[in-house]
């Protein structure tokens, strides 16, 4: 079954084709990495993926559904959650705080005036299970501002997976990190991946953490598609090496 | 019980015992229980700018509309409709509440400077609206000819027209209400999206919540809570001004609420007493006490710009 099919989307800003006719298919499970050189059109992508903006052309479907011209928050009810390359979360409010929010919306709260004991219960009993998942639970009642970068990005993750999302869009979630941070992100990245089946599209700089953990590798480059394919395949393609060599030099 | 928590209620124990004591204590250091009253009309005022301000991050500098249109709905029902008390008030509410709901609709999606200069915008056609149509209004000399009436609780008649202390209570009752009100919505889910906006209304979209939405939502119930204290307001002085309405008059608001503490659910009643207070003493000194107040103000905001209360508020929520 297939999670998100994007077909031949162009994102034009004025005369600059930022995305040009990109299609792309992401099975159920599945872990997809997104890669390419600085200007390739990676956060563009993902800006059309998440709904930031409508594609200039094309279609993108999710779950079977055409959600092409639905804005983000109808996106996210409909089960697609995202984590941002500067980590977005609620940087006053505790840990706790800040993942029961995705809680409660989630659990379809969010305009209700009261909830009851035993719904104040669920709600806690699923944060405490997301805390525990990303390995927050020693740092709930710390404000999420206060904590190590590594640690708020696993909050803001919690914070995605409190929607129960079908696809998780992670954009660069190692981006700024040091070499302990990057690995306990990506072994989190993978339990979300392999144990709990999570299916995960991610825009990654780090080859080492890309060929950790996709499936298959979608390359970009000057906004078009360059490559598709599995890490094996992606490391030995000619064109894939010339694009970042080039950039290089 | 956590420390923290025992805290608080020592906080609003305090809180509350100083309010309901006010009328024995206001004498002795000078003041009168009137004076006590109009804090508690003028800090609802503020923490109704501050449900919006300090708990949703949104800036309105028109508020005043709302509240005046609360005064001239409680004057207005009291001279031409009926002569009850409570049925001004709730028509009071209405009509700044109601307003508030149409033209929240139109404004929530701007933002920053924008939203607040469209706010003062709306607000100052209201302004004009009361200024000039003298027949209904009463126009620049304001709504006058009415007086707020006996409260009849079925087994007895309470005076709160000459007895200044008995008013004092009825407006602490109305007070004591509307911010119980207030609290309840900011511990709900619904009043923790609209800390969740405040705090980042990016995430707060990506987790699915419609923030335009949201954001009307708070601004309605907040100019509900503003025609309250307005028609409030217009009780304690049997009169609606033009000027409650002014563009002015909300930049008093939001001071209140900023040099009290807007992240402090009480710290903008505590910015409405340290306004009222002194403007009552040093109008008596001296025609320019603005100034005082102003600079008063700007030491606040440089000194403690988390406002009085934020200071020993801690992270200072409700």
């Amino acid at each position: 079954m297939t999670v998100l099919e994007i077909r031949n989307v162009t994102k034009r800003f004025g005369s600059l084709v930022a995305v040009r006719d990109v299609s792309l298919s992401v099975p159920k499970g599945e872990l997809r990495a997104i890669i390419g050189p600085n200007g390739a059109g990676k956060t563009t992508f993902f800006n059309l993926i998440s709904g930031f903006f409508p594609p200039t052309a094309g279609s993108i479907a999710f779950d079977g559904r055409d959600i092409t011209q639905l804005p983000a928050h109808r996106r996210v009810t409909l089960g697609m959650a995202r984590t941002f390359q500067i980590t977005e979360i609620f940087p006053e409010l505790t840990v706790l705080e800040n993942v029961r929010i995705g809680v409660e919306v989630a659990s379809g709260y969010r305009l209700r005036p009261w909830i009851s004991a035993a719904e104040r219960a669920r709600v806690h009993h699923r944060v405490e299970e997301l805390l525990k998942l990303t390995g927050l639970t020693a740092s709930s009642g710390r404000l999420v501002g206060e904590l190590a970068h590594g640690h708020q990005r696993a909050a803001e993750i919690a914070m995605a997976l409190a929607l129960r999302p079908h696809l998780l869009l992670l954009d660069e979630p190692t981006a700024g990190m040091g070499d302990q941070e990057t690995y306990e992100i990506t072994q989190l990245i993978a339990r979300l991946h392999r144990e709990e089946k999570f299916t995960i599209v991610l825009i990654e700089h780090d080859m080492r953490v890309v060929f950790h953990l996709a499936d298959r590798i979608t390359v970009l480059d000057q906004g078009s598609l360059l490559a598709e394919g599995t890490p094996q395949e992606i490391a030995a393609n000619e064109a894939v090496q010339a694009a970042y060599l080039g950039q290089a030099a | 019980m956590s420390a923290e928590q025992a805290r608080r209620l020592v906080v609003l124990a305090a809180i509350w015992i100083v309010l309901l004591l006010a009328p024995f204590w206001m004498a002795p250091l000078g003041g009168y229980t009137a004076l006590a009253t109009r804090v508690l009309v003028l800090g609802l005022a503020a923490m109704s700018v501050n449900f919006l301000l300090g708990f949703t991050g949104v800036l309105s500098f028109g508020h005043a509309a709302y509240f005046g249109l609360g005064a001239y709905g409680a004057g207005l029902t009291l001279k031409y409709l009926a002569l009850s008390t409570p049925l001004s008030l709730l028509l009071g509410m209405l009509l700044g509440g109601v307003a508030g709901a149409i033209l929240g609709a139109l404004i929530v999606r701007r933002r920053g400077v924008y939203f607040a200069m469209v706010t003062i915008a709306f607000g100052q056609v209201f302004y004009y609206i009361a200024f000039q149509w003298s027949s209904l209004t009463g126009g620049d000399d304001g709504l006058r000819g009415f007086s707020r009436q006996p409260l009849d609780l079925g087994f007895v008649r309470v005076d709160i027209l000459s007895s200044a202390n008995n008013f004092y209570y009825f407006v602490l009752v109305c007070f004591a209400l509307a911010v119980a009100v207030m609290g309840f919505i900011l511990r709900s889910p619904y009043g923790r999206t609209m800390i969740a906006i405040r705090e980042n209304e990016r995430r707060a979209r990506f987790l699915g919540i419609p923030v335009e939405r949201h954001i009307w939502i708070a601004f309605t119930l907040s100019c509900f809570f503003m025609g309250f204290a307005g028609a409030l307001y217009a009780l304690v002085n049997n009169f609606a001004d033009p000027r409650g309405l002014h563009y002015s008059q909300s930049g008093d608001f939001v001071m209140m609420a900023v040099m009290g503490g807007m992240r402090n659910f009480w710290g903008p009643l505590l910015g409405a007493a340290v306004f009222v207070i002194l403007q009552d003493y040093l109008s008596s000194v001296t025609i320019n006490w603005m100034s005082f107040v102003g600079m008063l103000f700007v030491l606040v905001v440089l000194f403690f710009p988390r406002g009085l209360l934020g200071v020993v508020g801690g992270r200072g929520r409700a």
